[in-house]
């Protein structure tokens, strides 16, 4: 395996002091470049373990690496896309600006900002609607200006949960190949929360199955599925099918066939 | 096709009320007590509108005062509203001692504002002041406390500065919180800007409005508090002209929701 980017060792989260926990003991590491997804049925914490290895929540016990470095703060470089993308937006910016406001703090000229900032948008496919409003834009469009928001950042690690849950099937399919080739094409290492096993057996190099509730690490699979992924080939070969089949066995019966 | 049905209807209620005076005061028939609405009028235009030094001696004190008092508060509220929404410690120190202070009906403050301050213009603006500065506090603290945490927390990641985060995120948020302040301050202004020249005066509307009176002017009151109607609307349509544009995202965000 490559270098460990991410390392999640052990990680316990309980949102009030002596309730439930929402993670139990979750460990995984994330090397360098990879691409991994992280399904788990919903309510498992998916969204919990972002927080907590974007340092936007302290873990109540375990720890994650960066790096090597102990998260306690959001690390620089790291970008996370919301799963309530629409309400992340600034309603009161222009996409434009949406996308721009993370470069403010880069020591960037104004020239490089515009240049990054349309690119992200033409990546995304919404170089027409740089001086729109986010609320007039449709769902799938505004998840779009999220995405365009952290591609233009260039994070070295980007975190997405729950990306593309509210969009129609083909939209989906377009975003899942955009964010494939954003990835591709910046280098960065990615965390993909979703809950749709398809999609996460489609895009990753490995999958993480997290338990329900209070989550732990089910299992790690390994996709072995070759690179470029397309829509149609990738789906139709007899090992996409049997890799998604094992997931999905996971999830239903978390610890059955656990390596 | 609505607005418009709406507008008319809107002028003829007001078109009515001014036709029931001008026939009450007709059938009254007491020009120095009830004018008449024609009356009124003329002689508002003649004494006040066409009458530049009377404008220039008493209507410009008054919406000097006026502007400075609100503005002031404007300043001075949004900025500890901000604080104090920003910061649960702020918030229990000073919300009970503001929660006393605002209960006291500013009125109350003239006796001893005119003898910490005297009569001139600093104890009427530091009145006004004092008396339209809370609903802005209140309403940016609620402003700034509604600020979705999606927002903060994006801001937080993506490592904002202090100064980015403040002017792109929290006061934005808060600009519809801010406006209603700033709104119902500014009725309170008008109100408070008559009543300290009502005492203590050399000049302004709500002096001119009691040597009026005391004149038995009775043509002259009516047409001075005629102004006062106008002056209080027209600072409010302004407010609302600026308003409209600084939050139509927002108007433009709540149109999608619904
Ligand atoms: N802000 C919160 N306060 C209290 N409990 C929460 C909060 N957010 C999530 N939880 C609980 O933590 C558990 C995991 O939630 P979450 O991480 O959102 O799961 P997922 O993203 O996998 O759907 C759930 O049981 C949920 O009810
Ligand atoms: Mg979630």
């Amino acid at each position: 395996m490559t270098s460990a980017r991410i390392e999640v060792e052990h990680l316990g989260y309980r949102y009030a002091a002596g309730g439930a926990p929402a993670l139990d003991d979750v460990s995984f590491s994330v090397g360098q470049g990879e691409f991994v997804s992280i399904v788990g049925p919903s309510g498992s914490g998916k969204t919990t373990l972002l927080r907590c290895v974007a340092g936007l929540a302290a873990p109540t016990s375990g720890e994650v690496r960066i790096d090597g470095v102990v998260v306690r703060d959001v690390p620089p470089g790291l970008a996370l896309v919301f799963q309530d993308y629409g309400r992340s937006l600034f309603g009161w910016m222009t996409v434009h600006d949406n996308v721009d406001l993370p470069l403010r703090r880069r020591a960037l000229s104004g020239e490089e900002r515009q240049r990054r900032v349309a690119s992200a948008l033409a990546e995304v496919g919404l170089a027409g609607s740089a001086a729109r409003y986010p609320w007039e834009l449709s769902g799938g469009m505004q998840q779009r200006v999220a995405i365009a928001r952290a591609v233009a950042y260039a994070p070295q690690i980007l975190l997405m949960d729950e990306p593309f849950a509210s969009v129609d099937a083909q939209t989906r399919s377009d975003l899942q190949d955009m964010a494939l080739s954003v990835w591709r094409a910046h280098g960065s290492t990615v965390l993909f929360v979703t809950h749709d096993i398809d999609e996460s057996v489609y895009l990753a190099d490995r999958v993480v199955v997290l338990s329900p509730a209070p989550a732990t690490v089910a299992a790690e699979i390994a996709v072995d599925l070759p690179r470029p992924r397309d829509q149609v080939e990738t789906r139709a070969m007899p090992a996409f099918v049997t890799q998604r089949a094992a997931v999905a066995r996971l999830i239903r019966r978390p610890g059955v066939g656990t390596p | 096709m609505n607005a418009l049905g709406g507008l008319a209807l809107r002028l003829s209620v007001l078109a009515a009320l001014l036709a029931t005076w001008q026939l009450m005061a007709v059938i009254v028939a007491d020009p120095v007590f009830w004018p008449t609405f024609t009356d009124v009028g003329a002689h508002l235009a003649s004494s006040w509108i066409a009458n530049p030094t009377r404008l220039a001696e008493h209507l410009l004190p008054s919406v000097a005062r006026l502007l400075a008092g609100w503005g002031a508060a404007a300043v001075a509220g949004i900025a500890v509203g901000v604080l104090i929404g920003l910061s649960r410690r702020a918030r229990d120190y000073v919300n009970p001692i503001i929660g006393f202070l605002r209960a006291i009906p500013p009125p109350a403050l003239l006796p001893l504002f005119i003898v910490l301050l005297g009569i001139g213009d600093g104890m009427k603006v530091a009145m006004i002041g004092f008396g339209v500065v809370w609903p802005i506090i209140f309403n940016t603290v609620d402003g700034v406390r509604s600020v979705n945490p999606l927002h903060t927390e994006t801001g937080r990641l993506y490592g904002l500065g202090a100064a980015d985060r403040l002017l792109r995120i929290v006061l934005p948020a808060a600009g519809p919180g801010i406006f209603a302040g700033l709104r119902i301050s500014l009725s309170i202004a008008v109100i408070l800007m008559v009543i300290s020249e009502l005492y203590a005066a050399t000049n302004g509307v709500g002096f001119q409005l009691v040597q009026a009176q005391r004149g038995f002017r009775t043509l002259d009151v009516w047409a001075t508090i005629l102004l006062l109607g106008i002056l209080g609307y027209a600072l409010n349509a302004m407010l609302e002209l600026v308003e409209g544009r600084a939050l139509r995202w927002h108007r433009g965000a709540m149109r999608t929701v619904a």
